[in-house]
């Protein structure tokens, strides 16, 4: 799960170096770079950045479905879910190495989340309510994040690409489970049915803000572009996605909460309402509904562990100690 | 208040029997067996794996991108070295 | 529509059921865990041994099932607590991470070598034991080892995990009450296993003066009545819904 919402680059300093123009030159011929490979800081900086704050929103992003392992309705439904929280895991765990290889430590990285000082996909602030929110999540939220996710595997970095491409692979199950989880709901009582209909009029917005704010108001992403750390424009994935899922929710038979939704004859795309910016804006700048205990949530996780970490390194110590006072035993 | 460092691991999975171990990514824990565990839970999920190497980041011995030149491009003229330099008729076949 | 069922119990299917419970209340516990392990990749493993649990009681729900006419769900949804006859041990609650380990190396220590010994046989569990003792393998091996590492770590660290096999060993023993038609694992041999691990481990195996039982009947500690009203709530307030 991800957020082009993110995606900000540093403004591009001097530009005109040598090294500059020969790394740029790269770039355009769609060489990738690597890690020991000369770049230019700013460079560095944003992809610490944004992929430190990819690999938050996956940690933090197990919270919102986390919330509904223990209360799943099936036991098939219980380890779908579980695997499928638990890939989020992984694919933090995937980013923050990707990112580590720039220079950066997973702990450090960690720190600034846990400070408050690290952004993560403003989304998963939104509460999951009900088990219809399981569903709208695998196809919504994951449905955007594959928009935004598949271009990253072309990621002028290596490690982020390539970091990307085995995420990509093993998300292609989260939307599906998604999807069925609603249909089943939607095919169900017209109490399930109801749960599938809210879910969808509380995610829809959201969802859509998950690709950042408006190109027209957008002030970042010349430079990503220009690095081919970015591919695509907010609007233009945003337009990708509902194009994508307009069909899906008329299948279910569910309505989307926007009045102002229509094809357009002509384009045969769907156009969307006005956005509430203002609400993007402050859930962003920590506003969000479970932000305090989003954060609260993951310092108790690593607040609890530090004993954990300690023995671990403790015992990892005494071994090496016995095993170089004496060689011949195995530690 | 940042945490000790723990040391990172880079893992390497052999697929299938028959091939070689490829890189496929890192973990971090205090030990190797620890470090065996972690690679096993994140990297062989999907059945990717018959067999996992660890090994010590830090061990990693990596040439340096500024050499590339003296180290790689002093090859790209020995074309004598590639099949295709050679002319072997058509009718004589495959060789 | 089917709210509460009872199961009538064939010796078979209270076999079944028994082995079933233990592995899904403590894939269930294992499951809390998730997005707040102590350490990323802890996370992903418990998750992993949370999963292999949960894939045991879905095949031993369904053996158990077509003796009583029963979907897995319809078993691991719809039976009131007093029908769970999983051990006390599994539905302790998760207390610090020693705890977590503690409760499943010492059901590990028991329970690979029950699948082992009951692959061995032509009963109708052999298929299941075979495919679980593999799983359980890997279950010893990981808790034992992080044992190990919390005994043998800090002071704080040893002392969390002799507390926590302080609390959990008073119910050990109901490990080793018969059920119907099942091979039996000698306490000795599970004795001596966990004996070599807390050697390693620097800790040491409490005796404590007496032992609880009663999972088996139905009988449970307080924990296991909320974790069963949080797991089965969906399924109870839509009575006869598909998921």
């Amino acid at each position: 799960m991800y957020s082009q919402g993110l995606n900000q680059s540093d403004p591009s300093s001097a530009h005109t170096s040598p090294e500059a123009a020969r790394f740029q030159a790269r770039i355009d011929a769609e060489d990738k770079i690597e890690p020991n490979d000369w770049m230019p800081e700013a460079y560095r900086r944003t992809l610490i950045r944004q992929i430190s704050q990819h690999a938050h929103s996956e940690i933090v992003g197990m919270l919102p479905e986390g919330n509904w392992i223990t209360r799943a309705p099936s036991l098939r439904r219980k380890a779908a879910l579980l695997a499928k929280v638990q890939d989020e895991g992984g694919h933090g765990l995937y980013l923050y190495a990707a990112a580590e290889t720039l220079g950066a430590s997973r702990e450090e990285l960690v720190d600034q989340l846990l400070a408050g000082k690290a952004k993560y996909s403003s989304i998963f602030n939104y509460p999951t309510l009900t088990w219809a929110d399981i569903g709208a999540i695998g196809w919504l939220v994951d449905g955007a994040a594959i928009m935004n996710q598949i271009p990253l595997c072309r990621c002028s970095f290596g490690p982020y690409a390539r970091a990307m491409i085995r995420v990509c692979k093993e998300e292609s199950f989260h939307q599906r489970q998604g999807y069925e989880i609603m249909l089943t709901l939607c095919r169900g009582t017209p109490a399930q049915k109801a749960m599938a209909q809210d879910a969808l009029d509380r995610w829809w917005w959201p969802c859509l803000m998950m690709f950042g704010p408006p190109d027209s108001a957008s002030q970042h992403s010349d430079t990503s572009m220009q690095w081919k750390i970015k591919r695509f424009t907010n609007d233009g994935l945003r337009q990708k996605f509902i194009d994508a899922t307009v069909p899906q929710g008329l299948h279910l038979g569910l309505a989307f909460p926007d009045p102002d939704m229509r094809q357009n004859a002509a384009t045969g795309h769907w156009e969307h309402g006005a956005i509430d910016w203002d609400e993007f804006k402050r859930v962003v700048a920590g506003g969000g509904f479970c932000a305090a205990e989003r954060l609260e949530a993951r310092r108790k996780a690593h607040d609890a562990g530090a004993w954990v970490r300690d023995a671990a390194a403790a015992h990892a110590a005494k071994r090496a100690a016995r095993q170089a006072a004496n060689p011949r035993i195995a530690a | 208040m940042s945490t000790p460092a723990t040391p990172l691991w880079e893992v390497f999975i052999r697929s299938r029997s028959g091939l070689a171990h490829r890189h496929v990514g890192s973990v971090h824990a205090a030990d190797a067996t620890l470090a065996m565990q972690a690679a096993r839970d994140v990297y062989t999920r999907r059945g990717e794996g018959l067999s996992v190497w660890i090994v010590p980041s830090n061990a990693i011995i990596a040439s340096d991108p500024a050499d590339k030149e003296m180290m790689f491009e002093p090859t790209a003229s020995k074309i004598y070295r590639h099949p295709t330099f050679y002319e072997v008729p058509d009718e004589v076949g495959h060789m | 529509m089917t709210t509460t069922i009872t199961v009538a119990a064939t010796p078979l299917a209270r076999l079944a059921l028994a082995r079933a419970d233990d592995a899904l209340i403590l894939g269930h516990r294992l499951s809390e865990w998730c997005g707040h392990a102590p350490i990323l990749e802890e996370d992903l493993s418990l998750a992993n041994i949370a999963l292999d649990l949960i894939g045991q009681a879905r095949s031993l729900y369904t053996l158990a099932g077509a003796v009583t006419g029963h979907t897995e769900d319809q078993l691991a949804y719809l039976r009131d607590e007093r029908q769970f006859s999983n051990l006390l041990l599994v539905e302790q609650p998760n207390g610090d991470f020693a705890l977590t380990i503690a409760r499943l190396f010492l059901y590990s220590a028991y329970i690979d070598p029950y699948w082992r010994a009951l692959g061995a046989t032509d009963s109708a569990l052999s298929d299941i034991a075979a495919k679980a003792e593999k799983e359980s393998g890997y279950h010893l091996r990981h808790s034992a080892e992080w044992l190990i590492r919390l005994g043998d770590g800090t002071e704080e660290s040893h002392r969390r995990a002799q507390s926590a096999l302080d609390r959990l060993f008073p119910f050990t023993a109901e490990m080793f009450d018969p059920l119907p038609d099942d091979v039996a694992i000698d306490p000795a041999d599970w004795t001596a296993e966990v004996d070599t691990i807390l050697t390693h481990a620097t800790l040491t195996r409490p005796s404590p003066a007496w032992q609880h039982n009663g999972g088996r009947a139905g009988r449970h500690t307080e924990h296991l009545g909320h974790l069963l009203a949080e797991m089965q709530h969906l399924q109870r307030t839509h009575p006869g819904a598909t998921w």
